[in-house]
């Protein structure tokens, strides 16, 4: 973002689209038109090496697809995607990909489901180094797997056992593991913690910043919990309807939100630290990728929107740290927010 | 205040292949009329198997060992299945995680509705259907009367989980047993249905036992608040006073480990190992072997419960005897 930062990732004009038509034979009987789901519409951001970017949002918001496009298994319908200076879309075979696959490696939400209950850890751990031809079978590559164990605070005689004889936690320690074998300079961790308990969500947040300080990971981190990314982020983009309306320094973000969503996202998140606090609320529910409101497609839930936000889509301006896309900040019309963010939005929005 | 539910003692236990396993171990508390009780406690703590044991729900293997639950004095776990069942929807009614395994998704909206109010209520078709089209509008669906001829799978997550809670408020329950009801949605519709389930028990006097995971959630709606741990009780207090400090070690730990939205770059508090499964029981405290400060006695004796503040505590370091030593 500015040119002092060394990008190692450069998402531009991502756009992701899904074809949600009835099948051929049910258009022509019935004239029923194509249809289409605007998954991610035109997102641009960049990653600095070393550090963690965040994107959140509801269900439905675009967030896991920009994860899938970046890691290589969803194919952007327009836009690019460039890591480590190289477009991604431009590899034409499997083979030109594996530098870029051995870079750039994935934790899931589910440790459940993203390990083969088939095989013993040893294994799923060992084959990503097989698979990128960085070791052959052999004491150097069972030391290798051992000492990523213990890395990730399990113990080398862990490789023969099978996933069901681990915890949850102790699952996602052995994804980490996995994810960490081929060395990677990138990981994407696409809410690598919400099937966890708190107390085990501790664990690997903690075990996450411990191995970036090491290694000088970067993360593509995909959350909806904005306390995790408020512990993990140093910039963040906040996503709504498959584009970002807010992006930048997550410190800024989190602590002065301009978007009238960031805002209102920041208030329904329930704070064990300050119970019963009088919060606004968002009203509604967020409309159908299908037939995204025109305009800007937050305008019919936001308590600041007027004729232009319905009409015209906004375009991101910079404030200080971060961008923002939202008519009412660029006109002047957002309402101060008190310091402590705790009292109602929606009632300082009347005072100004 | 007289208690509108009361559990006793509560023990449930699990016989598979010739073992016993305990669930959960001598759970006392108590919910008062029009109180919201939250119920909270990391996955295997035992909650959902005490809300299931209230709504008479446990299936085998699973089956009550000891104790007693009362509900408005009387004792409700020694009932028959008939009486438990017009007890159930009447009474007692619960809300679940996840709204489509609550409906019925080849019934609509309005025949489910109309099936349980006229199941306990003596109104006539037309009286049910007027009724349920009130309850569609107070849980604040558009056009209500329309959205009675809806199936679930016309409707998002957070309009089932309305649905849902107007199945549970339609015969005016004097209690209603909450698991997880928000886990599923987004934040922002979690917080549209906390406020709705808030402000629909207030005006009704509903008490609730509201079963989660989530503290924030705790914070968000409850009065009171008892913490669970491998099967037992460790703390049970005023929402406020507990969250702000929690006596019982655990309770502590698992506050500390929750990420603090204002207090960015700190390592976050960790509990060292996991929660004892129920087939490798803890003998003393249960939770001694993740303790930082547990003492001697703690890997042996089962603590009591102790007076903290204004919290119970089930901690031999809320002992008088033993702080008056130490």
């Amino acid at each position: 973002m500015n040119g002092v930062k060394d990008t190692i990732l450069s998402v531009d004009r991502l756009t992701v689209r899904f074809d949600a038509s009835p099948p051929l034979l049910k258009r022509l009987v019935t004239g029923a038109g194509r249809r289409t789901v605007h998954a991610v519409e035109e997102v641009e951001f960049e990653v600095a090496r070393g550090s963690t970017f965040a994107l959140v949002g509801e269900s439905g918001c675009g967030k896991s697809t920009i994860a899938r496009a970046i890691a290589g298994i969803q194919r952007p319908s327009g836009g690019s995607v460039s890591f480590m200076g190289v477009d991604i879309a431009g590899f034409r075979t499997r083979h030109a990909a594996m530098p870029y696959r051995r870079n750039l490696q994935m934790i899931f939400q589910d440790p459940y489901a993203s390990l083969n209950p088939r095989w013993r850890v040893g294994r799923i751990i060992a084959e990503p180094i097989l698979t990128h031809g960085l070791m052959t079978r052999g004491a150097a590559l069972t030391a290798r797997v051992a000492e990523l164990l213990e890395t990730v605070g399990l113990s080398p005689g862990d490789t023969a056992k099978f996933p069901h004889q681990f915890s949850g936690g102790q699952r996602q320690r052995i994804s980490i593991a996995r994810a960490l074998a081929a060395n990677p300079a990138f990981v994407v961790c696409d809410e690598p913690t919400s099937a966890l308990d708190v107390s085990v969500q501790a664990q690997i947040l903690n075990l996450m910043r411990r191995l970036q300080r090491e290694r000088g990971l970067t993360y593509l981190l995909i959350s909806h919990n904005l306390a995790v990314v408020a512990h993990m982020a140093d910039d963040m983009g906040v996503m709504y309807l498959g584009r970002l309306v807010e992006q930048g320094d997550a410190g800024q973000i989190l602590g002065r939100p301009l978007h009238p969503y960031t805002r209102l996202l920041l208030d329904t998140v329930p704070d064990p630290r300050a119970p019963k606090r009088d919060r606004a609320r968002l009203a509604g529910e967020v409309p159908s990728p299908l037939a995204p409101p025109t305009g800007c497609a937050f305008h019919p839930r936001c308590p600041l929107a007027n004729a232009r936000c319905a009409r015209e889509r906004p375009l991101p301006i910079r404030v200080e740290a971060a961008l923002v896309a939202c008519h009412a900040v660029e006109e002047g019309r957002l309402p101060s927010r008190p310091p402590a963010a705790q009292q109602s939005f929606a009632t300082s929005g009347d005072a100004a | 205040m007289s208690a509108l539910l009361k559990v006793e003692g509560l023990r449930v236990e699990i016989a598979r292949r010739g073992r016993v396993m305990t669930a959960i171990d001598d759970v006392s508390f108590e919910i008062a009329a029009g109180e919201i009780l939250g119920v909270v406690g990391e996955s295997g703590a035992g909650k959902s198997v005490t809300g299931t044991a209230v709504l008479g729900l446990l299936e085998r293997p699973a089956f009550q060992a000891a104790g007693r639950i009362l509900f408005d004095g009387r004792r409700i776990d020694t009932l028959d299945e008939d009486a438990m069942r017009a007890l159930r929807g009447r009474e007692i009614a619960a809300v679940f995680q996840d709204p489509l395994t609550s409906l019925d998704p080849l019934m609509t909206i309005g025949d489910q509705l109309t099936e349980t109010i006229r199941t306990h209520l003596d109104l006539t078709q037309a009286e049910a259907v007027e009724r349920a089209a009130r309850l569609l509008a107070e849980v604040g669906i558009p056009a209500p009367r329309e959205r009675l001829a809806s199936y679930p799978h016309e409707m998002s997550g957070g309009m089932r989980q309305r649905v849902v809670l107007a199945l549970a408020f339609s015969c005016e329950p004097r209690l209603i047993i909450a698991d997880e009801p928000t886990t599923a949605l987004d934040v922002s519709i979690q917080a549209q249905i906390l406020d709705l389930l808030r402000a629909m028990c207030r005006e009704r006097g509903t008490a609730v036992m509201l079963v989660t995971h989530d503290m924030g959630v705790i914070a968000e709606v409850a009065d009171r608040v008892a913490v669970m741990y491998a099967g037992r009780l460790v703390e049970v207090g005023p929402t406020q006073s507990l969250l702000a400090e929690a006596a019982h070690p655990y309770t502590r730990g698992l506050m500390g480990s929750i990420p603090d939205m204002h207090r960015r770059d700190v390592e976050l508090a960790q509990i060292p190992g996991s929660m004892p499964r129920p087939d490798a029981p803890v003998p003393g405290c249960a939770f001694h072997p993740r303790c930082g400060q547990a003492l001697p006695r703690c890997a042996v004796e089962r603590p009591l419960t102790f007076t903290a503040g204004a919290s119970e505590v089930a901690c031999w370091l809320a002992d008088p005897a033993a702080r008056s030593a130490a």
